[in-house]
């Protein structure tokens, strides 16, 4: 049991951090929220500036053009970046953190060598066609059809929740290949061009009141069948090879952003205040932003056993949904906490009296999210309660 | 950075557990209740098998181990419910002559606030033990347990750590200066630590069991989603403390890490957390046998009620926590 980084991790921290000091005076403020083609430019120039620096894809292995770095070094890459307040990972999130690995675990070479080096490059961008308004939580209930036509497959059907559907090249796309089988034995995992004719992209507006993601629309929508990742009929095996990943390591750069937003509301709570009283001043409000401290520190020496575990036995453990469920959870708290710092500084979006204000309201409605997306709370406590605890299936 | 259990401490792990089941099975805690929660013979046995001596180097006779190590070792002695000053004996050790061989019960309690203005002094074990230690700012105080006047509670919370009233303790001789006492702060939140994520682990084990076999509408009520996300979240609270009591351990081992303090009150805030709500849902999960003395779960939950209170209980930590953002 060590926290101390080793040598050779410090080696990478310090080569990285120079790099970082030195190119982000060069990167410009990020674009508005709903400048969609800004934010797409943003991004994947940004991803350029790591592939030419020689640290995109940083867990990606090294025959395919990634860095190879250990888990380890992985962390230390997310905190410096954080700490420099470098970009996100933005539009290449499902490229980097999900398409991406599925492709190096599931495709062919030749799928590998067409799609993989141009999402390192940034040159890409992709999005995720999984969720439809009938599969939800149970996503294996999805009804988008798939019948093949020759060399193709001709697809009908809707998708939603489609983040960087607008701005996307391609979508990693489950069908229903074989409406016969059990619902878990009949989907394929299909690479869809975005500029495919029979494909309608409507933005769906959140309660952010901008469009975070979409719904997409298939009508007899030919993909190649040269296109289908793993073999007919195996796509929901093939989907939840990377599952596991997405709620384990992608919500840690998030986490050390919220440590930030939490001293950010420590200072508010000291600066502000209505009739001369700080909210600082009320041991209540003190005792519950430390209890936060305390959830978030936790979480984060969480993710140090979760990343050990994931280089002993190279597969990410259950781990992952403890930290989404306690995560998620926290960033309830510490949403409302905030709103009741603010007063009626929360009832606006922007920044109001010089206080930073607008992060902490966002921060409250990104909660909100958070408890749903990939994978609900509810959801969340069914997969440790049969899958970690062992216990019995309801029904 | 490896944030695991190395194959020395998996197998330290497996022989303290070995130690705790047999020596300290359910049947013989719960006979300790008559015999004030401490027996000389099982004292004895934990000092040999070098519980109070973790930290004291081989020279003294002691394991030469560091605070990761002490750390799972109170771990598993909270899991097995094992009653007794074992905190401030483990402290003791090296201080107070056969603390650490097991020959003495040496427990403590810490005072607080200037004189005058301090409340009653509740403290364990009194009747069990040879000396008594008293912590405050200026360092720690060795007192005649006998010459202490306390009256004994008729009714303690938990049935075994029966506890004293004493409105004050007499003058005792100074045995360590205020960085001992300092020192002892921190590690004595630790183990606290330790001991409370046992226990809120222990019941996550009792619950998940007894909500397999329970059947009610002819299933296992952990079948039903409404049981089922009761104890996923006991799951949640002990693996998320877990992770916060190693962090304390290791940053105890090297400080050069991060904040000690900060590390050690957030331990210590989350494990007590933990061990509280998970001791209630476990007595919830159990339903109305879980009311009754004869199951053990109510006996996890006092016991963290009692551990929560030293040390830095989760108010104090959670203030404590804010300062240090």
């Amino acid at each position: 049991m060590n926290l101390r980084y080793s040598e050779s991790e410090e080696r990478f921290r310090g080569e990285l951090r120079e790099w970082l000091d030195r190119v982000l005076p060069t990167v410009g403020p990020p674009p508005a929220i709903d400048d969609w083609p800004g934010r797409r430019a943003y991004d994947t120039a940004w991803q350029r500036m790591l592939f030419e620096a020689g640290f995109a894809g940083i867990s990606w292995p090294k025959e395919l053009g990634g860095r190879g770095a250990s888990p380890a070094e992985q962390l230390v890459f997310l905190e410096e970046t954080e700490r420099a307040h470098a970009p996100y990972v933005g539009v290449n999130f499902v490229g980097l953190l999900h398409a991406g690995p599925t492709l190096i675990a599931e495709a062919t070479s030749e799928q590998r060598s067409r799609y993989l080096s141009p999402i390192l490059r940034g040159d890409e961008v992709w999005c995720q066609g999984f969720s439809e308004p009938g599969a939800g939580s149970d996503l294996a209930a999805l009804r988008t059809r798939a019948v093949r036509d020759g060399d193709d497959y001709v697809v009908s059907g809707q998708k939603i929740w489609t983040s960087h559907a607008e701005v996307a090249d391609f979508c990693e796309l489950l069908v229903r290949t074989d409406p016969d089988a059990p619902k878990h034995r009949g989907i394929s995992w299909l690479i869809m061009p975005m500029d495919s004719s029979g494909l309608e992209v409507r933005p769906l507006r959140t309660i952010y009141g901008s469009s975070e993601f979409s719904e997409m629309f298939l009508d007899e929508v030919r993909i190649p069948v040269a296109n289908r990742v793993g073999a007919e009929n195996d796509g929901w095996r093939v989907a939840m090879v990377t599952f596991s990943f997405e709620r384990g390591t992608a919500l840690v750069s998030e986490l050390l952003q919220t440590m930030e937003l939490l001293e950010s509301l420590v200072e508010i709570a000291r600066s502000t205040g209505t009739e001369g009283a700080r909210p600082w001043d009320d041991a209540g409000i003190r005792r519950e932003l430390g209890h936060l401290a305390a959830d978030l520190d936790a979480l984060w020496s969480l993710t140090k056993r979760n990343v050990t575990q994931a280089s002993r036995t190279g597969v990410p453990g259950v781990g992952g949904s403890v930290f989404k469920l306690h995560y998620s959870e926290v960033r309830h708290r510490l949403g409302d906490l905030a709103l009741r710092i603010l007063g009626r500084a929360s009832l606006s979006f922007d920044d109001v009296g010089g206080a930073r204000s607008g992060d902490q309201v966002h921060g409250w409605v990104h909660a909100i999210s958070l408890s749903i997306a990939a994978g609900t709370s509810q959801i969340q406590r069914n997969i440790l309660g049969e899958r970690v605890l062992g216990l019995p299936r309801e029904r | 950075m490896d944030f695991e259990l190395s194959d020395d401490q998996e197998a330290l792990q497996e022989v303290v557990r070995k130690l705790c089941a047999g020596a300290f099975p359910m049947a013989t805690i719960r006979s300790l209740e008559d015999r004030g929660g401490v027996e000389r013979d099982l004292w004895r046995r934990l000092a040999d098998a070098g519980v109070f001596s973790l930290h004291l180097p081989e020279s003294a006779g002691g394991a030469g181990l560091g605070s990761c190590e002490s750390v799972l070792v109170f771990e598993e002695l909270g899991r097995a419910l094992v009653p007794g000053p074992l905190v401030w004996t483990h402290l003791a050790a090296g201080i107070v002559d056969g603390a650490a061989t097991g020959e003495l019960v040496v427990g403590g309690v810490e005072r607080r606030g200037p004189p005058g203005r301090r409340t009653p002094l509740v403290v364990e074990h009194l009747a069990a033990l040879d000396r008594l230690l008293v912590l405050d700012e200026a360092g720690v105080w060795e007192v005649d347990s006998a010459a202490v006047a306390g009256e004994p509670v008729q009714h303690p919370l938990d049935p075994l750590t029966p506890v004293h009233v004493a409105q004050e303790l007499p003058g005792g001789r100074q045995v360590a200066g205020p960085d001992t006492a300092a020192a002892w702060r921190l590690e004595g939140a630790a183990l606290t630590s330790a001991l409370l994520v046992g226990l809120a682990g222990a019941v996550v084990d009792t619950a998940v069991s007894y909500a397999k076999e329970r059947r009610q509408f002819e299933r296992p009520i952990g079948s039903f989603q409404a049981v089922k996300h009761l104890l996923a979240d006991m799951l949640v609270r002990a693996e998320v403390a877990r992770a916060a009591v190693y962090a304390a351990g290791a940053h105890l081992d090297d400080p050069g890490i991060g904040d000690v303090h900060r590390a050690i009150a957030g331990a210590k805030l989350m494990a007590g957390d933990a061990a509280l709500a998970n001791g209630k849902a476990c007595i919830q999960v159990h339903g109305g046998m879980g009311f009754t003395w004869e199951v053990d779960a109510h006996l996890y939950v006092k016991r963290a009620r009692v551990l929560d209170t030293i040390f830095g209980p989760v108010d104090a930590q959670a203030e404590a926590m804010a300062e240090l953002i």
